[in-house]
């Protein structure tokens, strides 16, 4: 890995540069919450100063970019006893500045699914591939558990990382693209004494965290405990919204609607983002319900979370943001449901 | 910047211009792209079932199309939606393939209302198989009950085709009643074939019925199984496919010897929509067709 030094103002004629002929995405801030906390979401951002990489983490990840809450798969052209397929991949260059360590690790485990298992998919490949990636360093957020699944840290999957050391930034550089961006807006060599506050910095970082959980004996404990009254309980409190789903950087889950325009002249297939919480997830034709209590739809979410994709990519699907923890109407919080389990299986 | 210049385009990879095979699992292709196929015949079965012939429409396609007994494609309809169906034929007949289609919602119900000639998409095939190669030199058990029978009727053909390479083989049917029975027209030519015995039952007879009645489990009573050269496939509703296996290990089949085919939801084939997923097991990718061990080690599947 290549390090150098990036002024803050040259950041700023970084990101501007890129402006002027991309798309750039950052952490924007979008409201306010209840409890006067500033609410931010990755959107598009046209002036350098709408970007806020101050922020403490964003409501929904930036898996949306590349997994779209709606995309269209294929459109059929309809003719008086035929029809044509097309099929069209988004080809157009992004920038997303502002990415957290747990949101890159994130796209390396989407990447897993997308890019590297069978069936690798060109709608998502096309979105990573013209995607650059610039992440940037941050301090933990409330609830966040990334410490524990090794998620605050990232080493790759990303253009450039940058680390705030006050007055300038310590950029990680991951790609030939990042490095040429970089060279163009002008960098400096690392000295020793930005290394020295680079170690600082992350020393720093990592004595912040609080949050704990032990997720190591997860995937046989999730199998031990799967009769367990702990799902009875947290089951009860779910709502089948589906808003953990949405708003997790790894969950991936779809369905697919047909819809005939008007004139009837063409169809579209479109893609949506699901989850598995909803409550005719795994109803099949002819009204079978394979999951019909939520306390199962929510156990299982679960279980793929932190067992199923154990299994299948040797990691957890989580990288512990707790986003949906946030999210959760009815106060749900993978911290709390993670330790109850522990409890149980101490009892 | 020079470099955002140059778009990355996903179609000009050299594994997306290769002709579309679905049997090449871990190339970049077009996933959603379909084979467009016609309706060649349909084939009335019941009240509620009908078969469509169906043959993908580009030659080229159409030699490169090839599946293993077991297998399910993705059924599309365009502008209704997309299904999963198993292949019902033989594996012979390359970009040939037969489905059997309940009635029972948006997409089948189209299907039902569709006539010869209509053109639908195919995608696949997809999925895991029958073991046809391991089981050769054995004897064979096959059993179905209701619409378990469509997906039987591939290892079935399979069996005919390469008649000499199997041992003596049952086949047993079950449906709630005798108007359910589907392919009852093929039922005098698999039972006139030689070493294949075929028994049917049904659970609630009409007057003109005149075989036996009750539960398929009654049929397996009266064969006489040998355990250490059996192969069974039990195809039917998570109830039925359970007393059965259970019936088999009970008599010293073993668990890995037995396969049965599950059904899930799917939108995709491919292991990304999770809609089939079972803890950590894709039943698209994994599946449809588990060994008994398998299904046991699934703890909602029984």
């Amino acid at each position: 890995m290549l390090f150098r030094i990036l002024s803050r103002d040259r950041f700023r004629t970084l990101v501007e540069t890129i402006m002027e002929t991309t798309e750039v995405v950052a952490p924007k801030k979008v409201g306010v919450r209840s409890d006067g906390e500033p609410i931010h979401q990755f959107l598009p951002v046209a002036d350098f100063d709408e970007m806020d990489l101050a922020h403490e983490t964003t409501e929904h990840s930036a898996k949306t970019y590349f997994l779209p809450y709606r995309e269209n798969l294929s459109t059929y052209a309809f003719s008086d006893d035929d029809w044509q397929q097309e099929v069209h991949y988004r080809i157009q260059p992004r920038a997303m500045v502002g990415l957290h360590a747990c949101d890159i690790n994130a796209l390396l485990r989407l990447d897993k699914v997308f890019v590297r298992d069978h069936f690798p998919s060109p709608y998502y490949v096309s979105r990573r591939r013209n995607t650059l990636i610039i992440g940037i360093d941050h301090e933990p957020c409330e609830g966040g558990f990334c410490r524990s699944l090794g998620t605050d840290t990232v080493t790759r999957g990303f253009d450039l990382y940058l680390t705030d050391l006050g007055d300038r930034y310590f950029v990680a550089v991951g790609s030939d693209h990042g490095f040429d961006l970089l060279n163009q807006v002008g960098v400096a060599e690392i000295s020793d004494r930005d290394t020295a506050d680079y170690l600082e910095e992350r020393k720093r970082i990592a004595g912040l965290f609080t949050t704990e959980v032990a997720v190591q004996n997860l995937p046989n404990l999730l199998d031990i405990e799967f009769e367990s009254e702990v799902w009875k309980t947290w089951g009860a409190k779910c709502l089948g919204c589906g808003s953990c789903a949405m708003v997790c950087p790894t969950c991936y889950c779809y369905g697919t609607t047909e819809r005939v325009s008007m004139d009837f002249s063409s169809g579209s297939k479109e893609k949506h983002l699901y989850a598995c919480t909803v409550v005719d997830f795994a109803e099949v034709a002819g009204g079978h319900n394979f999951r019909p209590d939520r306390s199962t739809r929510l156990k299982y979410r679960y279980y793929h979370q932190h067992r199923g994709f154990v299994e299948a990519h040797d990691e957890p699907k989580c990288v512990g943001c707790n986003r949906c923890g946030r999210a959760c109407l009815t106060g749900i919080n993978p911290l709390d449901v993670i330790h109850d389990l522990q409890a149980e299986d101490e009892a | 910047m020079s470099t955002f210049n140059n778009a990355y385009d996903v179609s000009r990879e050299a594994e997306m211009k290769e002709p579309l095979d679905f049997n090449r699992r871990s190339r970049l292709k077009h996933v959603d792209r379909v084979f467009k196929a016609e309706i060649l015949n349909i084939i009335h079965l019941t009240e509620m079932e009908k078969l469509y012939q169906i043959r993908l429409l580009d030659p080229a396609e159409r030699a490169r199309f090839s599946f293993l007994p077991g297998q399910f494609v993705m059924l599309e309809v365009p502008g209704y939606g997309e299904i999963p169906i198993s292949i019902s034929s033989s594996p012979a007949k390359n970009g040939y393939l037969e489905l059997c289609i309940r009635r029972a919602g948006v997409v089948t119900g189209a299907l039902h209302r569709a006539q010869r000639g209509a053109k639908v998409g195919v995608r696949g095939p997809f999925g895991s198989h029958f073991p046809m190669e391991e089981m050769k030199n054995h004897n064979l058990l096959l059993v179905a009950g209701g619409l378990g029978l469509a997906p039987l009727r591939a290892p079935i053909f399979e069996v005919i085709d390469h008649r000499p390479d199997y041992g003596d083989v049952n086949i047993l049917y079950g449906t709630r009643e005798p108007a359910q029975l589907l392919f009852d027209y093929q039922y005098e030519e698999w039972g006139r074939i030689d070493d294949i015995d075929l028994r049917i039952i049904v659970e609630k007879p009409d007057p003109g019925w005149t075989g036996p009645t009750g539960m398929i489990t009654e049929l397996i009573g009266d064969l006489e199984i040998d355990p250490r050269r059996t192969f069974a496939i039990v195809c039917g509703p998570p109830v039925m496919f359970k007393s059965v296996c259970r019936h088999l290990v009970e008599i010293g089949v073993s668990m890995r010897r037995i396969f049965v085919s599950l059904e899930r939801r799917m939108h995709c084939g491919m292991g990304k929509c999770c809609r089939c997923n079972v803890g950590s097991t894709f039943t698209c990718m994994d599946g449809p067709v588990f060994d008994y061990w398998a299904v046991m080690n699934l703890k909602e599947a029984i």
